[in-house]
């Protein structure tokens, strides 16, 4: 197991950066929204998703219901059902393992063991274990300290909620250049806008998501019918 | 500002079920030779977009263009972020500045009360 560590730990130093920044907004923010520093280190080791996690504080702070909240859960992790379809071989030997990574796999660890293979003489399966863990031990750290920060340093945090805000216009931004149709950003647009609209801000979040979903169904042909097609193809031939 | 414990727990460990769920799922559903429903690769891939719109305006919902200081910190927050993002694509920097750049303005620039 310390060979694997030693062997994983230098391909995931671009993780550590990103999980140790995001993870420090992450707990600062949770506990400047009024919450105990402990339920940020909880969310960090029993739900492990970004995105969400910060999605989480917002519904938390409002008393969003449970439902609500599965619903949207749901909604923004869904892209994850995506991610263990290519390793339903690679996982299937690990063993007692093999639930740890799935549950570990977010966007950075799939990335990462999508492209990475053990050096010679270190187990494989132990190094993609080195790998999800060294991540997620990273995404906790961060959050350690940031929580502990937001509990300490006492200055005017007004408008840090923001950061939330800049973490989605960044992805915006990174899928604006990696997807070639851009009408499913319309359509998110447009829906939430809509149910905004509607419904006003309170209860917006249920009927974008049904909003949502039912455009794209609609525009199921004309959007990227043919990359689409071509991806299916791949993906049969593969398995 | 307190929050009730319990809420706050069973909400994080609905979270967190839902979040396995769908990490689990392809290894429960999707067998080695079967191949994957249409609708769910179809929107697997299409949706994270629209999501990540459909939360930007979530997250600037309670802006109010039409009174004071009409939304100006939020447009000059994330114009920051597009802008050093498109520019330098470092993660950090932009959602750094951005956020520090936000709490000045409506800190010191335009403020409310």
């Amino acid at each position: 197991m310390r060979k694997a560590l030693k062997a994983a730990f230098p391909a995931t130093i671009p993780v550590m950066l990103g999980y140790i920044s995001v993870g420090l907004a992450f707990g600062l923010l949770m506990v400047k929204t009024g919450h105990n520093f402990l339920w940020a280190i909880f969310m960090s080791i029993t739900v492990y998703a970004g995105s969400m996690q910060f999605i989480a504080i917002n519904l938390l702070t409002n008393g969003v219901g449970l439902i609500e909240i599965a619903l949207m859960t749901l909604f923004v992790n869904v892209r994850h059902v995506f991610y263990g379809l290519s390793f339903i071989d690679k996982f299937k030997d690990m063993g007692k393992k093999k639930t740890y990574m799935i549950f570990s796999l977010t966007d950075e660890t799939y990335s990462l063991i999508c492209s990475l293979k053990a050096p010679v003489g270190v187990d494989n399966n132990l190094f993609l274990f080195s790998i999800a863990l060294l991540n997620q031990m990273y995404w906790i750290i961060g959050s350690i300290i940031g929580a502990i920060a937001g509990s300490l340093i006492t200055f005017n945090t007004q408008g840090i909620d923001f950061a939330m805000t800049a973490l989605f216009v960044v992805i915006f931004i990174e899928q604006w250049f990696t997807y070639k149709t851009h009408i499913p950003v319309l359509i998110g647009i447009v829906a939430t806008l809509l149910s905004l609209m509607i419904f006003g801000s309170d209860n917006m979040i249920l009927p974008s998501m049904i909003f949502i979903t039912a455009i794209l169904l609609v525009f199921e042909k004309k959007i990227d019918k043919k990359e689409y097609e071509k991806r299916e193809e791949a993906m049969n031939n593969e398995f | 500002m307190n929050f009730s414990n319990n809420y706050t727990f069973f909400a994080i460990v609905v979270i967190a079920i839902v979040t396995f769920g769908t990490r689990v799922a392809p290894f429960i559903f999707f067998r080695k030779g079967k191949a994957t429903p249409k609708y769910i690769v179809y929107i697997g891939k299409y949706l994270p977009p629209a999501v990540i719109s459909m939360l930007i305006i979530y997250c600037l919902k309670n802006v109010n263009l039409f009174k004071f200081p009409f939304g100006i910190p939020e447009l000059i927050g994330v114009a920051t972020v597009a802008i050093l993002h498109i520019w330098k694509r470092n993660n950090l920097i932009s959602i750094l500045s951005g956020t520090v750049i936000y709490m000045i303005t409506i800190q010191f620039i335009l403020v409310t009360n």
